[in-house]
């Protein structure tokens, strides 16, 4: 059983809305315990990536806690907070621009060891011991990001997460610009690193495949809020969300149910009442328009935001909505 | 385990050691004709001011009343003399040191000043942000002429106060133009890496932000170099720079002026000096905008 | 060096119809910092009415630069030589002004980004109904109006009155890139060309753009070229694949075969490196190396220094595309002969 103390990073309820009145993220809790990997997927406007800056503080929620090895991450100040980010670092979406353009590698890393204090004469040999680590060279250290590859420059940006010996990174969108043959290289070394140093990722993906391949939990998002929580394999195998199963029929090669995405994203500014979903879901209900559901328990581990996943609904007959096909009866197997 | 890539560069470099082939990419950006000779005329223009007791060939205070208003090509005169019969070629030779002395102090101490409460307001926001760049606002409203004429005569001629005059009224342009490229750059993906880094705003503002934002400060502070010129050449000519006897391109134009319709080829001296120094220095921000817009630049 | 295509070139067709258009020996060139920079070299391949072909590669494999010399896009920044058949006439042979009247009509361009490829100071329907009158397919306004109106209920656009009179701005990508679409199809081109047309996409939206693809080359007959990087889009729609490598066809033919039964090491690496259900962690098959930069010159083989299966003949002699069977052609002379291995993968990459 997972204990408490195994939870490293902690999010409660998190909200934001932003001034053109998109709520961004709507009530968004997670945790990552040590040593894993949480996923985070989603499509564009999900609230993902806002969920990330909020985690690391490059924007403020409105409401809601964040706790990071037990300490408040969004009331820590000065000395601090910098003590926290030297064990919170990030993995940035686009190689080609997440470096200082005018700054050789080596002191972009070379930054973030000042910030914490590390002896300065001890500088060069941790780059360089931190570029071997990645699969570069010393010479990639001296070189200027334009005049690297994007496969590179990610590979630099891991170098420089862990830099000050992180103990949570976050990667935002970390292998989505990359070409698919880079992308493998760049998995395949964030799962060498994890396996070496015993780091926890909160991987941040609108790639599905991706997603479940590197991550042991993942979380669903639509619209600013959590609508699934599994493990991979059981979203890839037994997905609650009427969104989850949607999503996972719409990746080209999929060869599970056939269930094609219905009607067009809504305005994200304006959302649905009640369960955002509502307006693209096969097995819509009255209840959906009045009532948000909530995060319920579906399985063990698994958790779901639908009325269809409501244990009294699952006790009386389902087949109310008679048309469809049958809807998630996951109690009855367990 | 992940393996190395091959170390790639711009075309043609491959197989090109690191400090080889950023030479070779360096080498690809090149100050444009024009701005090379401008650059020269700027270098020439500061050996003749520092050399000036050297090359002089008169006395550029003391006049020979006997060979007054010589005209341009007299033996001994290459540039004739004024109405009081001082050699204009070695006034002008001296006349550099304090003309070119007011054209650059001022930007210098206005890059200063202006670049750090530039930056200061780009990267602090709220309300920091508004109280610095309205005040500078207010200054900013005057007419930069009538400003530096009110602040030089209410601290006296001389050609420190001019100094003093025009490096106050030059902050705010310098300050503006460090605002908006911190604002520019404030907003670059690289700095959300370097504010979850951990380190302090100080620390970001000089080793992140600075190297960004410099090469559009040095041009257009270059480019003021020849506005702050112009300037202080008009505050002499106003009688509020420099004092006579002492020579200056702005006074001697001055001094030259009632010999308009007798003389009028040495009135032309002093102003062509000016108008060629300010030329030059514009022409070098000019091409330094160019020699710095490369790729290094952010998107 | 150069990867001939000559011989295989005429391979008798699957189908009985002659190919709507078929592209040889293309190859394009441009000039950069006063040096030529080779980006499309010998590549050849067939298109038939109502197949879909997609050209599949990574940055740098010269896959776009192929659909717009194609559709001479590039205009006099580009040297295309080579052969671009559509019915009897060579579209590289073509003046500027023939040229022009084919673009939009005979042959139409589905572009990536449908932000930049949509007017965002005019509305919608009346940038369809303008392609609609300037290739003299509607007479007038109302005419042209009322047919845009159609097109956009044939794009799947519900609500099609209200989307005519919208701006880009104020529609989703999904619908924009539909709008786009519809304008590509307007004059009902033999041959539709989508350059990655669902990567700014999301997933979701992507698969109702790939199934009115199918649904539209159904109805209309229109071939379809596809560009994309994906290769799950790729298995999605094609009928044929080429993949592209370096700015040469490394393998073609029948999605199925290249798709299940690949046999050139890129096309292998290219599909283990897909990280698929079940795969333990840290264990895709990655290729060492990066795509090499487009343009990028070769003595060889392009893939040899990243290849798991190359000999040093590799290096040297440049592979031409070797028939496998039948319809299905790759580059790769160790892999597919007498004696090949059905694999290849080179292990120090993991």
């Amino acid at each position: 059983m997972i204990t408490r103390s195994d939870v490293l990073l902690d999010a409660t309820d998190l909200q934001k809305t932003f001034g053109n009145g998109v709520r961004a993220a709507d009530g968004v809790s997670l945790q990552v315990r040590r040593g894993e990997t949480l996923g985070v997927v989603g499509e564009s406007g999900c609230g993902k990536s806002t969920t990330a800056k909020m985690i690391l503080r490059l924007l403020k929620p409105d409401s809601g806690t964040i706790t990071f090895g037990g300490q408040n991450l969004l009331s820590a100040t000065g000395s601090d907070l910098r003590a926290l980010r030297r064990r919170l670092q990030l993995v940035p979406q686009n190689p080609q621009t997440s470096f200082n353009p005018r700054l050789i590698i080596r002191s972009s890393i070379e930054f973030n060891l000042r910030a914490h204090n590390y002896a300065r004469s001890g500088w060069r040999d941790r780059v360089d011991g931190l570029l071997t680590r990645v699969g570069l060279t010393a010479e990639h250290g001296d070189s200027f990001p334009h005049e690297m590859s994007g496969g590179q420059l990610q590979r630099a940006a891991i170098a420089r997460a862990l830099a000050t010996d992180p103990e949570l990174v976050v990667c935002d969108e970390a292998v989505s610009a990359l070409d698919k043959s880079v992308q493998a290289q760049v998995l395949n070394l964030l799962a060498d690193l994890q396996q070496e140093l015993g780091i926890s990722y909160l991987f941040i993906s609108h790639d599905l495949s991706v997603v479940e391949h590197i991550s042991d939990r993942v979380l669903v998002m639509y619209l600013g809020r959590v609508v699934e929580e599994a493990s991979a394999e059981t979203l890839y195998t037994a997905p609650g969300h009427p969104y989850t199963r949607t999503l996972l029929s719409s990746a080209p090669g999929y060869t599970g149910e056939h269930l094609p995405p219905q009607g067009e994203p809504p305005n994200p500014a304006d959302p649905p009442s009640g369960c955002v979903f509502r307006t693209r879901c096969p097995w819509v209900m009255d209840r959906c328009v009045t009532e948000r559901p909530l995060l319920g328990v579906a399985k063990q581990a698994q958790y779901v935001a639908c009325h269809l996943n409501d244990p009294h609904l699952r006790d009386t007959t389902i087949s109310s909505s008679s048309v469809l096909t049958e809807p998630i009866t996951s109690s009855s197997d367990s | 385990m992940a393996t190395l890539d091959a170390v790639s560069g711009p075309p043609g470099t491959a197989g090109l050691s690191t400090t080889r082939r950023r030479r070779a990419t360096s080498n690809r950006r090149r100050l444009p004709i024009p701005a090379k000779i401008a650059g020269v005329v700027v270098l020439l223009l500061i050996a003749v001011a520092l050399a000036a007791p050297l090359l002089a060939p008169y006395d550029p205070v003391a006049g020979q009343l006997g060979s007054r208003l010589q005209p341009i090509g007299s033996p001994g005169h290459l540039l004739g003399t004024d109405g009081q019969g001082r050699d204009i070629l070695s006034r002008l030779m001296y006349g550099a040191r304090p003309s070119l002395l007011a054209g650059i102090t001022p930007v210098v101490v206005s890059g200063l000043l202006g670049t750090t409460l530039g930056l200061v307001a780009g990267l602090a926001g709220g309300r920091t942000h508004s109280v610095t760049m309205r005040s500078l606002d207010v200054l900013y409203a005057f007419p930069a002429v009538l400003l530096a004429i009110a602040i030089a005569a209410a601290l006296g001629s001389g050609i420190n106060n001019s100094i003093i005059a025009l490096s106050v009224i030059l902050i705010p342009p310098v300050a503006r133009v460090t605002e908006s490229e911190t604002a520019r750059i404030r907003s670059a993906d690289f700095m959300e890496s370097a504010r979850s880094s951990g380190a302090g705003w100080l620390a970001i503002a000089v080793r992140q932000v600075l190297p960004n934002i410099a090469p559009a400060v040095v041009v257009y502070g270059t480019a003021l170099i020849g506005l702050s010129l112009v300037y202080a050449a008009g505050l002499s000519y106003l009688g509020l720079g420099i004092s006579p006897p002492n020579a200056e391109w702005g006074v001697m134009v001055s001094d030259m002026q009632k010999y308009l319709y007798t003389a009028p080829t040495l009135l032309l001296v002093p102003a062509v000096a000016i108008l060629i120094a300010s030329v030059a220095f514009n022409m070098l921000g000019d091409g330094l905008r160019d020699y710095f817009n490369v790729r290094t630049d952010v998107r | 060096m150069s990867v001939s295509a000559a011989p295989t070139a005429t391979v008798p067709a699957t189908s009985a119809e002659s190919p709507v258009l078929r592209v040889e020996s293309l190859s394009t060139s441009f000039i950069r910092r006063g040096k030529p920079l080779q980006a499309v070299r010998d590549v050849s391949f067939e298109l038939r009415a109502g197949e879909t072909l997609v050209l599949l590669g990574e940055s740098g494999s010269g896959k776009s630069v192929t659909a717009r010399s194609i559709l001479r896009l590039h205009g006099k920044q580009a040297t295309v030589t080579g052969s671009v058949m559509l019915g009897d006439v060579d579209l590289l042979t073509l003046g500027d002004a023939p040229m022009r009247n084919l673009r939009g009509s005979r042959m139409a361009l589905v572009p990536q980004d449908p932000n930049a490829s949509l007017d965002p100071l005019r509305r919608v329907g009346h940038q369809i109904a303008e392609v609609l009158q300037l290739h003299g397919i509607s007479s007038s306004r109302s005419v042209a109006r009322a047919r845009a109106l159609e097109l956009l209920s044939l794009v799947g656009i519900p609500d099609p009155p209200r989307v005519f009179a919208s701006y880009p701005h104020e529609l989703s990508g999904g619908m924009r890139q539909r709008v786009a679409i519809a304008i590509a199809i307007s004059c009902e081109p033999t041959v539709l060309i989508a350059d990655e047309p669902t990567t700014a996409l999301d997933v979701t939206v992507q698969a109702q753009i790939l199934r009115l693809f199918q649904d539209l080359q159904h109805r209309l007959s229109t071939a379809l070229l596809l560009v994309t990087h994906d290769v799950t889009v790729a298995a999605e729609i094609a009928d044929r694949v080429g993949v592209m490598y370096a700015g040469q066809i490394v393998e073609y033919g029948p999605a199925t075969e290249v798709l299940q039964r690949p046999r050139h090491p890129y096309t292998q690496a290219l599909l283990g490196a897909l990280p698929l259900p079940g795969m333990a962690r840290g264990s895709l098959r990655a290729i060492s190396g990066a795509p090499p930069v487009a343009g990028t010159a070769f003595s060889g083989c392009s893939f040899a220094d990243r290849c798991g299966a190359a000999v040093e003949s590799c290096h040297q002699q440049a592979p031409v595309l070797i028939t496998v069977q039948r319809d299905h052609r790759a580059a790769c002379p160790v892999l597919n002969s007498p004696s090949n291995p059905a694999d290849s993968s080179k292990e120090g990459s993991r």
